[in-house]
């Protein structure tokens, strides 16, 4: 019976459940056993009964919430040591909507600090394991999340995505991860990183969770001043071909050096299943793309420095007593913060400084309307965009620790769309030495239908088999 | 410099905190003394994850504010961080303008405005122990009710030249804000507060000297002592050949010293960029048709109206065309008497306000109905004016209605031939030397019989009928 029960998708559990075949208290002890006998760190937190959940789309599923989501008298702790133990007085509107579907809260989800890493290493709370390898790294920062969906220790979670945090983890950990259009979800109770980048999204098991899971989770919010209405309904995807589809590769960019051999067969193969499906491909240049890494890591740690300056010892989190206000403050971050989050404060201190900023915030905002316009020329004639998700598979634990430009690099394809706010979801190809490799499709603002439509298609043919992964039953 | 004359140069911060009926960028009522950190919310805390919105009443109020001062509104306006760690600032930044204000340029009387933008105040603190302030504090507790409070900070132009001049247009302006009805705009309790920038220079130079921020004076006395005694200092450095120091000063109004709060090398670097929480806000026709349509009468056309309407003098006019509380106790004043001739109505409200010193009329004992009974009481004889000013001490000291006081203090006119020219005579009779000068045609002593005159009848006689009355007694032409 625990084996029927793992093999159900949350779209099919949620079905089941529906047709009364199956009891939600049944899903969710099942899950909630193996969340709480999680050996892989990828829980912060783990519920000890089902809460009450409402009747709804999403039948009583349970979620795994990223740690960093604000959730009412539950730990959200966002990896960080200045917020150990701190539990928000409300709920961040991405998790009320899931929970007002009716998936109830699973547990919450290690993440790097802030969401600042690609390795989930930069987590207080310790490093997150790679189910489907225990050496290595199940990417970041939303490696919690992707490492418990992997592992069947949760039917899908929330993640979040400032420069990669949800596709890249989705492709290191083998399974599917979407990117909304930014302001297409409600940022209200998500702690923020970079507020102009930072987007809540899906990873689930498969292409069908995601659009299920995306469906319940967009919506306008009054509290929320850049978020959207969604021009139009989420499908749930059926296409099978992709015929009359032209799919773009940026030849400069997937060329590069830095990208492995087994990730470019992976990534080779997927692209022949394309066409196999209808599919043309045809090359393309996105022509800021160098800079695009460039200008990503000045505006990002320039929102954060900002973004981060409410951790002061003041109202709640760590604060640790020194003699005057000002040594309080320091000791409190010196002691708080991570070695990462430090990093990018103090670079995005100085970005911002008087007589720096044209220099760098100022001349990064530029790259990133140019960024935004070369992405939308491509869209002119290309229906999407596809690159590998990450240019490795997934890398040892410790392994690029001691060089943050190296960490930095493993965003490399997913920045671009970060910049440009457009939507992105990452799906398997394939494995390469038995590790996942992550297939990136982008499309144009509000396109996640025909983004969900093509992986759908592409997800259907390729046939990767995620089950391996699982811990054991 | 010794030898130059030297102008001060004094320009104005003025932070008015706007009466909506909730906080700049969460939906929380403004507090009024309640318990503290009632008025809070996740958003006014700054607690994590938490996001602002704007207030669209206060972008309202801005748009108010920039029409009635002339300014030119921006089309599309942004908000920008203003980071600073302080414990009343929960977020680490002040959400602020920067170069895109909801205002820009303007004038207010014979100032020139630099600009209005929006911004949230910040919280209050109270420090435990003998210095008052966070240094050297036993302890230090925030009270968040009044964070997030919406405020348009107002700058002017450095036109102003003198502590005389700055008492008078910051009352035109409060007036003015008052009189948009966009805040309580009162300074004791701090909906009205101004810093000032001040520098001196030789008289007629165009360049501008090293300049001095005086913060927070929280009373219109306060701040034109403050600017005096600031004025002072920097001349007597000037004057002694050494330079102003660029520093943020503090005016302490109880022992008039001035302590440096931090120089320019402590100043902040405050990183501003674009508030990315918050996308630009655009200022649609809808907007400006709205605002434009609820600017009530400014002053400049009370101003004008009185003059052209009323024929009051242009003192009358500006005197309470710029202190609106006046205005409105005038306009009370001849609505309650009619028949009043408007410029006595003024010299009669004038001169209660000159009894009053920093109390409003309106405030006062003095109700509007019994200034304008008292005057009309004048107008009409019953009473001369040195018997109406004995009303008026009354009145102000103790209230009550006029005519009572004229009764119960037999404050009556004595006046006309019959009650008047006994007492004249009588005068006369009393002392025939002067008369005798008197009739030689000496009018010198003529005052000695008025004066009499006066003290037989308490002052209830006017003098210029005792005096025709003597002429007539003695048959001088």
């Amino acid at each position: 019976m625990p084996e029927e029960l793992q093999a159900l998708s949350a779209a099919d559990a949620a079905a089941a459940i529906a047709k009364g075949d199956l009891g939600r208290g049944e899903l969710f002890e099942h899950y909630r056993a193996r969340a709480a006998s999680d050996e892989l760190n990828a829980f912060t937190w783990v519920a000890e009964s089902m809460p009450e959940s409402v009747d709804g789309p999403l039948g009583g599923v349970p979620i795994a919430v990223k740690d960093l989501f604000c959730t009412e008298g539950i730990p959200s702790q966002a990896g960080s040591k200045i917020l150990a133990g701190y539990c928000p007085p409300y709920t961040a509107t991405a998790v009320a909507n899931l929970e007002a579907a009716g998936a109830p809260i699973l547990g919450k989800t290690n993440q790097d600090e802030f969401a600042m890493g690609s390795s989930n290493e930069n987590s207080a709370y310790g490093p997150v394991q790679n189910p489907w390898d225990r050496s290595r790294v199940p990417g970041g920062s939303s490696g919690g999340s992707a490492a418990a969906v992997a592992a069947g220790l949760a039917p899908w979670a929330l993640g979040t995505d400032t420069g990669g945090s949800i596709r890249q983890p989705a492709a290191l950990c083998g399974i599917v991860g979407l990117k909304p259009t930014y302001g297409a979800v409600s940022r209200y109770g998500m702690i923020a990183f970079a507020s102009s980048l930072d987007s809540a999204g899906p990873l689930t098991r498969n292409v069908t969770d995601a659009a299920l899971f995306y469906r319940n989770l967009i919506g306008r919010d009054s509290a929320d001043a850049t978020s959207v209405s969604f021009p139009e309904p989420i499908a749930l995807p059926t296409s099978e071909r992709l015929d009359g589809i032209t799919l773009a590769v940026p030849a400069a960019l997937v060329d590069g050096d830095g990208i492995e051999a087994g990730v470019r067969d992976s990534f080779e193969a997927a692209l022949e299943t394309a066409r196999g499906l209808g599919a043309t491909v045809v090359s393309c240049e996105i022509p800021s793309a160098p800079y695009a890494l460039s200008a990503y890591y000045v505006i990002a740690p320039a929102e954060a420095s900002s973004n981060l300056a409410r951790f002061d010892g003041v109202r709640y989190g760590l604060r640790v007593d020194a003699t005057n206000l000002d040594a309080m403050y320091t000791e409190t971050r010196h002691d708080g913060f991570g070695d990462e989050v430090k990093r990018r404060i103090l670079i995005g201190t100085y970005a911002l400084s008087s007589g720096y900023y044209d220099a760098y915030y100022g001349r990064a905002q530029r790259v990133r309307t140019v960024v935004a316009s070369e992405l939308s020329a491509i869209f002119q004639t290309a229906d999407f965009i596809v690159t590998p998700t990450s240019p490795t598979v997934a890398f040892g634990l410790g392994e690029r620790t001691a060089d943050p430009l190296a960490m930095y690099l493993s965003d490399l394809f997913t920045i671009p769309m970060s910049l440009a706010g457009t939507p992105a979801i990452s799906i398997p190809s394939g494995l390469s030495d038995g590790l996942p490799v992550g297939l990136q499709i982008c499309g144009p603002a509000f396109s996640e239908n025909r983004i969900l439509g093509a992986a759908h298609a592409l997800e259907r043919a390729i046939g990767f088999d995620g089950s391996s992964a699982w811990s054991a039953l | 410099m010794a030898g130059h004359e030297l102008e001060p140069v004094i320009g104005l911060e003025i932070h008015v905190q706007l009466r909506t009926a909730t906080k700049m960028f969460c939906g929380c009522a403004l507090g009024f003394g309640e318990p503290p950190n009632t008025r809070t919310c996740p958003v006014c805390l700054g607690l994590p994850g938490a996001l602002p919105v704007a207030n669209a009443e206060a972008i309202h109020y801005g748009l108010m504010i920039g029409m009635a001062l002339d300014s030119e509104l921006a089309p599309v306006s942004t908000f920008h961080r203003k980071n600073y760690f302080y414990p009343d600032l929960p977020k680490g930044y002040q959400i602020s303008q920067f170069d895109l204000p909801l205002c820009s340029g303007g004038k207010l009387g014979e100032v020139n405005i630099h600009r209005v933008h929006l911004e949230e105040d910040a919280a209050k603190l109270n420090h435990a122990g003998a210095s008052g302030r966070i240094e050297g504090a036993d302890s230090s507790i925030v009270d968040f009710n009044r964070g997030g409070t919406p405020l348009a900070e107002i700058v002017t132009e450095p036109e102003l030249r003198s502590a005389e001049q700055v008492g008078e247009w910051l009352r035109l302006l409060r007036t003015t804000l008052r009189t948009l009805g966009v805040s309580d705009v009162n300074m004791e309790e701090g909906s009205l507060r101004c810093d000032a920038n001040i520098s001196l220079r030789p008289t007629g130079s165009d360049q501008l000297g090293t300049k001095t921020e005086l913060k927070n004076m929280n009373s219109f006395r306060f701040i034109e002592r403050g600017i005096r005694a600031e004025v002072e200092r920097q001349r007597a450095l000037i004057e002694e050949g050494e330079s102003v120091t660029q520093e943020t000063l503090h005016f302490d109004p109880k022992t008039e010293s001035i302590t440096s709060l931090r120089s320019k090398e402590e100043a902040h670097d405050y990183r501003y960029f674009p508030e990315p929480d918050l996308p630009p806000v655009v200022i649609t026709e809808a907007m400006l048709a709205r605002a434009a349509a609820e600017l009530p009468e400014l002053p400049a056309a009370r101003e004008q109206r009185y003059i052209d309407e009323l024929s009051l003098s242009p003192e009358s006019a500006r005197l309470f065309a710029w202190r609106a509380e006046l205005a409105d106790y005038f306009d009370a004043v001849r609505a309650s008497e009619a028949s009043l001739e408007p410029q006595q109505a003024a010299n009669w409200v004038t001169e209660l306000q000159g009894r009053l010193g920093d109390q409003e009329a309106v405030d006062s004992n003095v109700t509007a109905a019994s200034l304008a009974k008292l005057a009309s009481m004048v107008a009409s004889a019953t009473i001369n004016q040195g018997g109406a000013k004995q009303v008026l001490d009354q009145l102000v000291e103790h209230g009550g209605e006029p005519e009572a006081i004229v009764a119960a203090e037999g404050l009556e006119a004595v006046g006309g031939a019959d009650e008047l020219a006994p007492i004249v005579a009588e005068a006369l009779d009393a002392n025939p030397e002067l008369t005798e000068r008197l009739r030689g045609g000496d009018m010198k002593p003529i005052g000695v019989i008025v004066g009499e005159v006066m003290k037989q009848t308490r002052g209830r006689a006017d003098g210029k009928e005792v005096t025709a009355l003597v002429r007539q007694q003695l048959g001088l032409s």
